[in-house]
């Protein structure tokens, strides 16, 4: 299957790029491909998605804009990263300082075995930051962006495992919120949370976009299809169509995005 | 086209028969489960009906008078006490260390496969050859002599393989996902372990600790050339000291002096005993209170 590759630049949008991701080929060591020569330019400040089935590169693209990659069995990388005309994928990179500048809220909520307080300043305290006002104000500030505030400012001793799904996951977006990133990386953030809860956390990145570039792998294709600002449709490694949201979903260019828009295959 | 019932019936698998196999299965491995109580709580009766009339204050707080016929046992409660304590400052550290690098930095080559086989083959070395080897390494070749310092190093090399290889199991039963958020949180490596990983296996860590050192308390054969005096009626002094020790005393005892009266002996065995069982109930404990606290 050949797939055309034409037209991933021509919706570059007219906004300021935050991230720049130049010719980026990814391969495991067991020998999978994962991501093939993909060109992808994020703009500053709004909601972009990375949607396709399974498989698609759509994770190990978003761990390589925070390196979290580094963790894993990545044997071959070409390619670059860009983040504001930084190089990401440079061994001379700060990783821990360029962690703190794009967080990341993962599938399933991991709440540290902390209480709710203690999993916001975790991060503040690995960099030594330990002035109980500033943490104070920082626990607040971060849970009011994540909507979390009015739940659990009553409960902030308590373990976090004690939070319903819900909560967890939006006490994550805060954790990561607090550390003050440009970049919010989101992996399929609601795939284990009722609709509400899902409600609550498309709310939160409707506002947080404002002030943060947000790079989202959203669970559905519906989810999709509500949160983009901008869209990248991946398959088999490959980015196939980039376009404004709007534009992908109701009018795709590329025969294979519409037919995965239109439930075809998934 | 016959029926699955009709089947079972040719077979003659009725379903009374089935339920009797069941029946016969389910006894046999609870009688299998019920035999290996059953020793420990016959030594456990067995010794204490016959060795605590012999316990006094004087029994664990005199020295032994008459050539150990009388008075009590301290200098052997107190040698076992500082030799445990001895193994658990050369043990812990090193042991805990080595399951850090095991479980959480040790990439999987050829270096670390010969770690581990070392570890193992370790914990399967005969104890009296760990005697030996103190004697030899620790007695004569450092010069440490029969002392407090040489038997604790050879405990301690006895009990490593235990506290590895349970404080590895305990790094590796903390979900991975913790360290892949605190490493996208902006901690390093070592912040994780110090302030994540390491709080979490700690009562996982301090049971294997202690279960080791239970073993170390209760061995008789890496000290008998190492540190324990056959008779020695006061406390050691320094780590350069021999002293009495808790299994040794009752090895000798029981087997090296002539007209022992037999209460002594089996008073002996209860101090013994009460020492490992105490270790083995604070272990539980630790371990069933970190089961109920634990948040994952």
């Amino acid at each position: 299957m050949v797939i055309r590759r034409t037209g991933t630049q021509a919706a570059s949008p007219e906004q300021a790029i935050k991230i720049k991701i130049e010719d980026l080929s990814v391969s495991y060591s067991d020998g999978t491909e994962s991501l093939r020569g993909v060109d992808l330019l994020i703009p500053e400040k709004a909601v972009t998605v990375l949607f396709g089935p399974a498989g698609g590169g759509k994770s190990t693209l978003l761990r390589m804009i925070n390196r979290l990659n580094d963790l894993a069995d990545v044997t071959e990388v070409h390619g670059h990263v860009w983040l504001d005309g930084q190089d990401v994928l440079s061994p001379e990179t700060d990783v821990i300082a360029l962690r703190r500048r794009v967080g990341m809220v993962f599938a399933r909520p991991v709440v540290l075995p902390m209480s709710v307080r203690r999993n916001l300043t975790y991060g503040l305290e690995l960099s030594g930051e330990h002035d109980a006002e500033f943490l104070r104000g920082a626990v607040e500030r971060s849970l009011r962006a994540a909507a979390l505030w009015e739940e659990v400012q009553d409960r902030l001793d308590e373990p976090a495992s004690s939070l319903s799904g819900g909560q967890q996951q939006r006490l994550c977006l805060a954790r990561s919120l607090v550390l003050e990133p440009d970049v919010i990386l989101l992996d399929e953030p609601t795939s284990g949370l009722d609709p509400i809860s899902t409600g609550k956390v498309e709310t939160s990145l409707a506002l947080l976009k404002q002030d943060y570039t947000i790079v989202l792998v959203p669970h559905s294709i519906q989810q999709a299809a509500r949160t983009a600002d901008f869209a990248a449709f991946f398959l088999g490694g490959e980015l196939v169509e980039y376009a404004p949201g709007r534009q992908i979903f109701t009018n795709p260019q590329h025969e294979r995005t519409e037919d995965y828009v239109e439930g075809r295959f998934g | 086209m016959q029926t699955t019932i009709q089947t079972e019936k040719q077979r003659g698998i009725s379903s009374a028969r089935r339920k009797l196999v069941q029946r016969l299965g389910f006894a046999g491995i609870s009688l299998a489960a019920l035999l290996t109580v059953a020793p420990i709580v016959l030594i456990v009766i067995h010794i204490y009906s016959n060795g605590l009339p012999a316990i006094s204050w004087e029994f664990i707080s005199a020295m032994p008078r008459e050539g150990m016929r009388a008075g009590g046992i301290l200098p052997a409660i107190i040698g076992t006490f500082w030799l445990t304590l001895g193994t658990a400052v050369v043990a812990v550290p090193l042991g805990v260390g080595a399951a850090i690098y095991l479980a959480e930095y040790a990439p999987d080559n050829r270096w670390t496969r010969t770690i581990r086989i070392a570890i193992i083959n370790l914990a399967g070395i005969p104890s009296v050859v760990y005697g030996l080897f103190g004697l030899g390494l620790f007695v004569l070749f450092l010069r440490f002599g029969t002392s407090l310092l040489a038997g604790s190093l050879t405990l301690a090399i006895m009990t490593l393989p235990i506290i590895i290889s349970t404080a590895e199991e305990a790094l590796r039963a903390v979900p991975n996902s913790f360290r892949v958020v605190s490493i996208s949180l902006g901690g390093t490596q070592w912040q994780t372990i110090r302030k994540v990983i390491l709080p979490q296996a700690l009562p996982g860590i301090l049971t294997g600790v202690i279960l080791g050192l239970e073993r170390a308390a209760g061995e008789t054969a890496p000290i008998l050339f190492t540190v324990a005096a056959f008779f020695l009626p006061r406390l050691p002094n320094s780590i350069f000291d021999a002293s009495m020790a808790l299994p040794y005393h009752l090895f000798v005892i029981s087997t090296q002096v002539p007209s022992m009266p037999i209460r002594i002996q089996y008073g002996t065995a209860v101090v013994l005993l009460t020492f490992v069982l105490g270790m083995n109930a604070i272990a539980t404990v630790i371990r069933s209170r970190a089961r109920a606290h634990r948040q994952w």
